[in-house]
């Protein structure tokens, strides 16, 4: 097999994998708008968060730490223990579950029936908000995050591609188990909403809300259950991404990247995030590797993504799943 | 043909058409609403009971659906009881009103437009479905057993309002009659107590009138349920219910068998307009 065809199918590969990671981010913005039409600017900043608490649960940091020896005078910063990851996961888990509830107490009940953009500015603010607050309790230096994931080069796959085409992949153990993470997160997720009560009065609520009142489904506990399942999301995203480049407050721009992803792949779609997030992963990628890196003085990952999704919104506004636009006269 | 007029006060009587006609289930009492000021409704009372088909009528604006909105908690009274089942209901949301055993229809139809006729039908079920988040997942075996309960429900009731055809098709895509059939057969998959339809006939040709009249009667008929229905049209009530309430601009000017009503000097002139001289 020629060098040049090894790498591409390599690049290709390592595309799909950060794909993932963007479909991750994506896919809560999609729980979010189908189920109550907000856009969710906040989400990456959730995952932040939740990676955030994770680490801080784990270290055994106090929150707000500072706050606290500023007002008292002491000098508290750890409890001096270490919690395992898996319960540290849990308590994380039960942290988003409390912020969906006040996100939805004290923000959105009053916003209720609002333009779409006066619900999206309020996302705005509630990522600000989250921004200081994950800064005010766990503080704002970066963050290394291990919960005992694999790490490092895949050498099955090595050793395999090598013997077969006298070049060895490098693919990250930790993009690997992201991916699976991701499909059993995906599936459980269609599963959820396709067979279980709860989703069922789910996917009401994101198609009439006077009917799903209607047929005795309770919006308010509909919309914490979608923002509590947005927190699950952001988490498993947030612990991708921090045990992959530490937890740093740079992690709420990869919201940013998961636009174009949504614009793909159609803002209600959850295969669409997927589909969307890989093409995405893949493309960026491919293109830095045979046009970018070549021709174009390299650095084409920052702005590719984004001129993909412009000429999606030029052919196929509604994205690749998304929803149909008829206005009918 | 018209249905025989009340036996006053008896606890419950048989109709000439043999259907027993309950006890009071719900009461209104005294019931005022106000939009900023103006009365929707004044002062208005009335009973529904059990078994029994019972309509409000009136002319546009006269606060009908206001009435309605208020049984199944989309409006809140300002003043006035609601009485279910022998006790004071307090304020209530829609969604607990519905799990109380009221469903509805709407008159502007209110489906859920993404998912097939089916799916929506098995919404209704929701309110019936008792286990909860975990023991879905977990305990599989009974909530499949539940699935299924609830499935061969909504299946009798898509037989009996003879929509099988279209079980599968996307609500989107169906013609506004049948529309109103799937509405119906939702509120009809809760198992309801008390079934409100709201102008269940509005905008339909007289063919399909006549299917839904026919309906509501087998409905009324074969699963014993008490049905509130408001329609505009006074022709299509007189020949359904067993007793109807007039409204008229907020206030309530007849109550009693179709007969009754039909005779009563104030609502003809609400229906047919006072000579002025």
């Amino acid at each position: 097999m020629p060098e040049q065809l090894a790498f591409t199918i390599e690049v290709f590969m390592n595309g799909l994998m950060a794909g993932v990671l963007y479909a991750l981010v994506a896919l809560g913005f999609v729980l979010i708008y189908k189920a109550s039409g907000i856009f969710n600017y906040a989400q990456g900043v959730m995952a932040l968060f939740a990676a955030l608490t994770l680490v801080g649960i784990m270290e055994g940091q106090v929150p707000f730490s500072h706050l606290i020896n500023a007002i008292l005078g002491t000098e508290v910063h750890h409890f001096g223990w270490h919690v395992p990851a898996f319960l540290a996961i849990v308590l994380t888990m039960v942290v988003m579950i409390v912020l969906a509830y006040c996100v939805q107490r004290f923000v959105f009940r009053y916003l209720v029936g609002q333009e779409p953009i006066i619900l999206f500015m309020a996302t705005i603010g509630l990522a600000y908000f989250l921004e200081g607050v994950g800064d005010l309790m766990w503080g704002s230096e970066i963050k290394t995050l291990d919960v005992g994931l694999p790490q490092g080069i895949n050498v099955w796959i090595d050793e395999f591609t090598f013997d077969a085409t006298g070049y060895g992949f490098f693919i990250d153990n930790l993009d690997i188990v992201a991916s699976i993470v991701a499909a059993i997160l995906v599936i459980g997720l269609v599963m959820f909403a396709q067979y279980t009560k709860q989703g069922r009065a789910m996917r009401a609520v994101a198609d009439d809300h006077q009917a799903a009142l209607s047929v005795g489904v309770s919006l308010n506990f509909i919309w914490i259950l979608v923002w509590s399942l947005a927190g699950f999301v952001a988490l498993v995203a947030g612990i991708m991404w921090g045990a992959k480049s530490g937890v740093q407050f740079s992690l709420s721009l990869i919201a940013l990247k998961a636009l174009p992803v949504l614009m793909l792949g159609g803002f209600t779609s959850i295969p669409g995030a997927i589909v969307g997030g890989l093409i995405i992963g893949v493309g960026e990628k491919l293109f830095e590797f045979l046009i970018g890196a070549p021709f174009l003085g390299g650095a084409t990952e920052n702005w590719f993504a984004y001129m993909l999704a412009l000429v999606f919104l030029v052919f196929r506004p509604q994205g690749l799943f998304g929803e149909k636009i008829i206005e009918r006269v | 043909m018209e249905r025989d007029s009340v036996k006053d006060q008896a606890d419950s009587y048989v109709t000439d058409d043999g259907r027993t006609i309950g006890p009071t289930v719900m009461e209104m009492k005294n019931i005022t609403l106000r939009f900023g000021g103006v009365e929707a409704i004044k002062d208005i009372s009335f009973d529904i009971r059990e078994g029994e088909i019972r309509a409000i009528i009136g002319p546009n604006g006269a606060g009908k659906s206001s009435m309605l909105n208020v049984i199944s908690g989309f409006y809140v009274p300002q003043e006035g009881e609601v009485w279910y089942k022998g006790a004071q209901r307090p304020p209530m949301k829609p969604y607990q009103v519905a799990q109380q055993g009221i469903a509805r229809t709407f008159q502007n139809i209110a489906l859920f437009e993404g998912m097939s006729v089916l799916d929506n039908v098995m919404t209704g079920r929701l309110t019936q479905m008792k286990s909860g988040l975990l023991a879905q997942s977990l305990w599989k075996g009974k909530a499949e057993r539940e699935e299924v309960e609830n499935r061969e429900i909504a299946e009798k009731v898509i037989d009996f309002l003879e929509i099988q055809a279209i079980r599968k098709t996307p609500v989107a895509r169906l013609p506004y009659g049948l529309k109103k059939r799937v509405e119906l057969a939702r509120a009809l998959a809760a198992e309801p107590t008390i079934l409100l339809l709201d102008e269940p006939m509005a905008g339909m040709n007289v063919e399909e009138k006549e299917d839904m009249s026919r309906f509501i009667l087998d409905v009324n008929d074969e699963f014993g349920t008490t049905i509130a229905l408001i329609e505009h049209d006074m022709g299509v009530v007189m020949d359904l219910s067993d007793r109807v309430v007039v409204m008229d601009y907020g206030r309530k000017i007849g109550d009693g068998s179709p007969h009754d009503v039909r005779n009563n000097q104030e609502v003809i002139d609400a229906y047919l307009g006072v000579a002025h001289d």
